[in-house]
């Protein structure tokens, strides 16, 4: 077939991108060449729609090892251990294909994670749904949960921690991010870097099939009324293939044989091997005859642009082979010398002794397409003036059950179940926590970890909602006693060919980057997924952040459970009772316009360090962080895991108690503390200037809140649990 | 004490169970599937995950695997053989243990802790056992316990029942039981108790900083018993 400009277009090359390529060539690409392009230059591969912008991420700080651009970032967390962690979205094959799509999401993270050499220790996701009234919603949900404990448990790797949403904005288009975080010593890291001419490249794990052909230029375009067509470009995963390769490159990673590693994720062998080339500065050379096949006569475009998962490109030392196949052969694994490293700085692709394709690596990798995409900036939404007469009518305790049965704050307990999160025996706080806590394997040291994303907000106005989801996965791991170190974070947006989502994405980014560099957490790794988008429908912005924490003594960690009766509660940080946006407004009081809840960086640093310096005075009992709902959510959160009541002072502010109890002002966490540290405690929060109200105390089982009537426990414990449950099975 | 602990591709708690049992005091060894001996010892565990992937039916393959014959011939002399979640559902495809470990009722994965009761103490796994209910954890997708009417009898009758799933003060009732499992069995022994196949992990539960340290009095029970 010879290959012309529509041809081009229909696989997802534009106009001027296809005179582009023939112009660097100087020639016309044929097929397979077109196939290479095509899949290096999607969106998905190239971020060419993002990278002038992701440039602005602040990516240093003492504490980072390797930055973005490697298969996964790496922290170091002293003692030579460090972690390397990334997030990944799978949004586009889960919406077609649920199970499989999110399956090889968690796959796909974790070859990005022990790619690097590290034996992954806890895997997170974050997921959003349409309306759980739309008619897709609830197989969905069963599907990707089902996919993504079908994978992770398989591996043995338990899944600590997540975020579930409903929102008519993911109707057409769910949301799947998978993030994993893996340990490994800080001298053996491994990278995806080639070095060295004439060195054998090496195919191992899985044969390659015909499943998943241009699932990257897929997941680079919006949806249609064909999706169902779209299944083939989906990829199948074999969690039993994924385990074994684990163990077999952490066995060959053991010795010193490997010059450079990559999995083939999106884009399959064409990406692995032009990047690893790319990044050494070389040529490459494959046999595509050598390639193991898992079908007949497949065909050097297929085999180049499938996505079949479970499988790793490798570089080795010369005379390395033997010792390389006797571990994978012990592995039942397949393994292939398919090909060298040279000094062409091209890609040559051989079948059946001809020569298939020959381009220039920079062509592909350095002179991909990049666009500065017209943006419009989006202005802070006028505040709201509520009408305080409204709420008259309501009582607290009446709106207080409605919202914890709320979709998006009710008990996940139904999704997390079905999750391993207890394998490899280290997890010392599992899920629905504000942070999943596993220990570093046979050390004092304990890692906290979450995943945050505020669409709500960051529609709102994006740049608050880019700052504050990173300040809420801060709080977050602050409310467990961990030290924030760096953060992850998987970019969901919609067209970035449409300015208003082109906008959302630049001032999302710019949020994060602004807090990100005040609070010294810096971004280490992350993805992007944009046209999240169907018959013209896209999706709220939602950056995802996923955070890593270090706790130095597992011993002195904290959990947000109420512990004793009689102890006291204090709200710590500012409460101005910010209502627009907030559950209350949304859902009481219907009212969906308003801006975000302010950022102030400053309080946010020096209210989450001081809370810091409590927990390790051994001052706290127990600490959450104040987010959706407001305070009294975040208590009600505390008694449902503990299972004790809580009795609500009468408030000493001059401001409504609906603006009190229900605003969602940030920078705010609920602590418990013993009676007889309260001296203690409030000489720590005034010296440094942190401001706080003594708001309650901890009871056996009542829920007292003014003359109200008294609650039961069990009464928020049923309304907070019941949702999820009854939505899908009953 | 020697234990032995065999590695299936696929296992996935078998370091888990390597750290408990070294922890208690056991000498261990982890003994790879394509090993035609195992090394002389006073324990042998088939350990939780999935073995060979749990293609066709959980355990099937690993039932038909090389190493599975002297398992089974270590069991036959009387010699201690304790499977733990995908291992109790391996020894249920040799026929070591009657009956057979179905799709949980709700067809749902389950993680979560569960209590167990300790029906029968003439044996060496719960002989002496400090506490008779336990905290544990489950973690599986098949751990509904099935067997024959007669299978079910002749178990009652040598008391082979070892644990079943009930609350925290030892009441059986049906909604405690997390995947349908026959008479809330949650682990049974062969005829001779030598043999003990289990849903729950109690090598997850062995320090107070994890869910439940109830694993402690199983595995400290154990080993005082081999003495």
């Amino acid at each position: 077939m010879k290959v012309n400009e529509q041809i081009a277009i229909d696989h997802g090359l534009k106009k001027e991108e296809f005179n582009k390529i023939c112009d660097l060539l100087k020639r016309i690409p044929n097929l397979t060449e077109l196939g290479i392009f095509s899949a290096m230059w999607n969106e998905h591969c190239s971020y060419k729609s993002s990278s002038i912008h992701l440039k602005k991420l602040y990516t240093k700080g003492k504490k980072v090892i390797q930055g973005p651009g490697e298969n996964a970032g790496v922290i170091d967390i002293e003692d030579d251990d460090a972690i390397v962690f990334k997030i990944e979205s799978h949004n586009h094959p889960s919406f077609i294909e649920p199970y499989q799509g999110a399956a090889t999401g968690v796959g796909g993270i974790m070859r990005d994670v022990f790619t690097m050499g590290a034996r992954p220790i806890a895997n997170l996701n974050s997921i959003h749904f349409g309306s759980p009234q739309h008619p897709k919603t609830k197989n969905l949900l069963r599907g990707v949960v089902k996919g993504i404990g079908g994978y992770g448990n398989c591996m043995g790797i338990p899944t600590i921690g997540g975020q579930t949403s409903f929102d008519d904005s993911y109707n057409g288009n769910i949301l799947v991010n998978a993030m994993t975080l893996g340990l490994v010593n800080k001298n053996k890291i491994f990278y995806s870097k080639a070095a060295g001419i004439n060195k054998p490249v090496i195919y191992v794990g899985s044969k390659t099939g015909r499943d998943g052909i241009h699932g990257a230029s897929m997941a680079s375009a919006i949806f249609d009324d064909q999706i169902e067509e779209k299944k083939p470009t989906v990829q199948v995963g074999d969690p039993f293939t994924e385990k074994l390769l684990l163990e077999a490159c952490l066995e060959l990673m053991a010795g010193k044989s490997i010059i450079s590693i990559q999995d083939m994720g999106a884009a399959g062998l064409t990406s692995s091997s032009i990047e690893m080339a790319s990044k050494g500065n070389l040529g490459i050379e494959l046999n595509l005859n050598k390639v193991p096949c898992r079908e007949e006569k497949m065909t050097p475009y297929e085999i180049m642009l499938s996505e079949s998962q479970e499988r790793m490109l490798i570089v080795l030392e010369n005379g390395k082979e033997e010792e390389a196949k006797n571990i994978f052969d012990k592995w039942n694994l397949d393994f292939a010398i398919i090909g060298k490293t040279t000094d062409t700085k091209k890609i040559e692709l051989f079948f059946d002794n001809n020569k298939v394709a020959e381009i220039p690596i920079d062509i592909l990798a350095e002179n991909a397409p990049v666009y500065d995409r017209k943006w419009k900036k989006t202005k802070l939404p006028q505040k709201i003036k509520f009408k305080k007469d409204d709420f008259k009518k309501l009582k607290i305790t009446e709106v207080l059950k409605k919202i914890l049965s709320l979709p998006n704050i009710s008990s996940k307990e139904w999704i997390w179940q079905q999750y391993d999160h207890t394998v490899m025996g280290d997890t010392i706080q599992k899920p629905g926590s504000d942070s999943g806590v596993v220990r570093v394997h046979g050390t004092n040291k304990a890692i906290a970890t979450s995943v945050d994303s505020s669409a709500t907000y960051c529609y709102s106005h994006p740049l608050t909602g880019g700052k504050q989801v990173v300040c809420e996965s801060w709080r977050n791991l602050i409310s467990c006693g961990s030290e924030p170190m760096a953060i992850t974070n998987c970019l969901n947006f919609g067209n970035p060919e449409k300015e208003r989502n082109m906008g959302e994405f630049v001032e999302c980014v710019e949020g994060i980057s602004e807090a990100s560099k005040f609070l010294d957490y810096p971004v280490v790794s992350g993805n992007v997924s944009f046209y999240n988008e169907t018959k013209d429908k896209g999706i709220k912005p939602t950056p995802a952040i996923g955070g890593v924490g270090l706790i130095k003594d597992y011993k002195k960690m904290i959990t947000m459970d109420l512990k004793k009766s009689k102890n006291l509660i204090l709200v710590v940080g500012k409460t101005e009772g910010h209502l627009d946006q907030s559950i209350f407004a949304i859902n009481i009081l219907n009212e969906k316009k308003g801006p975000p809840p302010e950022i102030n960086l400053f309080n946010e640093k020096n209210n989450g360090k001081t809370i810091l310096k409590l927990i390790r005075e051994g001052l706290v009992n127990s600490a959450h962080d104040v987010s959706l709902g407001g305070i009294v959510t975040a208590i009600s959160k505390m008694a449902i895991k503990g299972k004790k009541g809580f009795k609500l002072n009468k408030l000493k502010v001059l401001i409504n108690k609906f603006d009190y109890y229900f605003g969602e002002d940030q920078g705010r966490y609920i602590i418990e503390i013993e009676p007889n540290n309260l001296k203690k405690v409030e000489k720590i929060l005034k010296d440094n200037s942190v401001h706080y109200d003594d708001v309650g105390l901890v009871t056996e089982n009542d829920i007292v809140i003014d003359k109200e009537p008294i609650l039961h426990i069990d009464d928020l414990i049923k309304s907070n649990k019941s949702w999820l449950e009854d939505y899908m099975d009953k | 004490m020697k234990s032995a602990v065999i590695v299936f591709p696929g296992s996935n708690c078998d370091r888990d169970m390597d750290v408990a049992l070294k922890k208690f005091g056991f000498k261990n060894e982890m003994v790879w599937h394509n090993n035609p001996e195992i090394p002389k010892s006073d324990l042998i565990v088939l350990p939780g995950g999935f073995s060979y992937g749990d293609y066709l039916r959980c355990g099937c393959i690993a039932a038909k695997s090389k190493i599975i014959n002297s398992v089974v011939k270590f069991a036959n002399s009387g010699g201690l053989v304790l499977g733990i979640c995908n291992g109790f559902q391996i020894l249920t495809e040799t026929g070591l243990l009657p009956g057979i470990l179905q799709q949980n009722k709700y067809q749902k994965f389950i993680c979560k802790n569960v209590y167990v009761k300790v029906n029968d103490k003439k044996n060496k796994y719960f002989k002496n056992i400090k506490k008779e209910i336990l905290e544990l954890h489950i973690a599986h997708n098949e751990g509904n316990y099935f067997c024959s009417d007669d299978e079910l009898k002749c178990l009652k009758d040598n008391n082979q029942i070892a644990i079943t799933y009930c609350d925290k003060n030892g009441k059986e009732t049906e909604d405690l039981n997390p995947n349908g499992a026959l008479n809330n069995i949650a682990g049974i022994f062969n005829k001779n108790k030598n043999i003990l196949g289990m849903m729950p992990h109690p090598e997850r539960m062995i320090d107070k900083y994890l869910s439940s340290n109830d694993g402690e009095f199983f595995f400290e029970n154990l080993i005082e018993n081999l003495k």
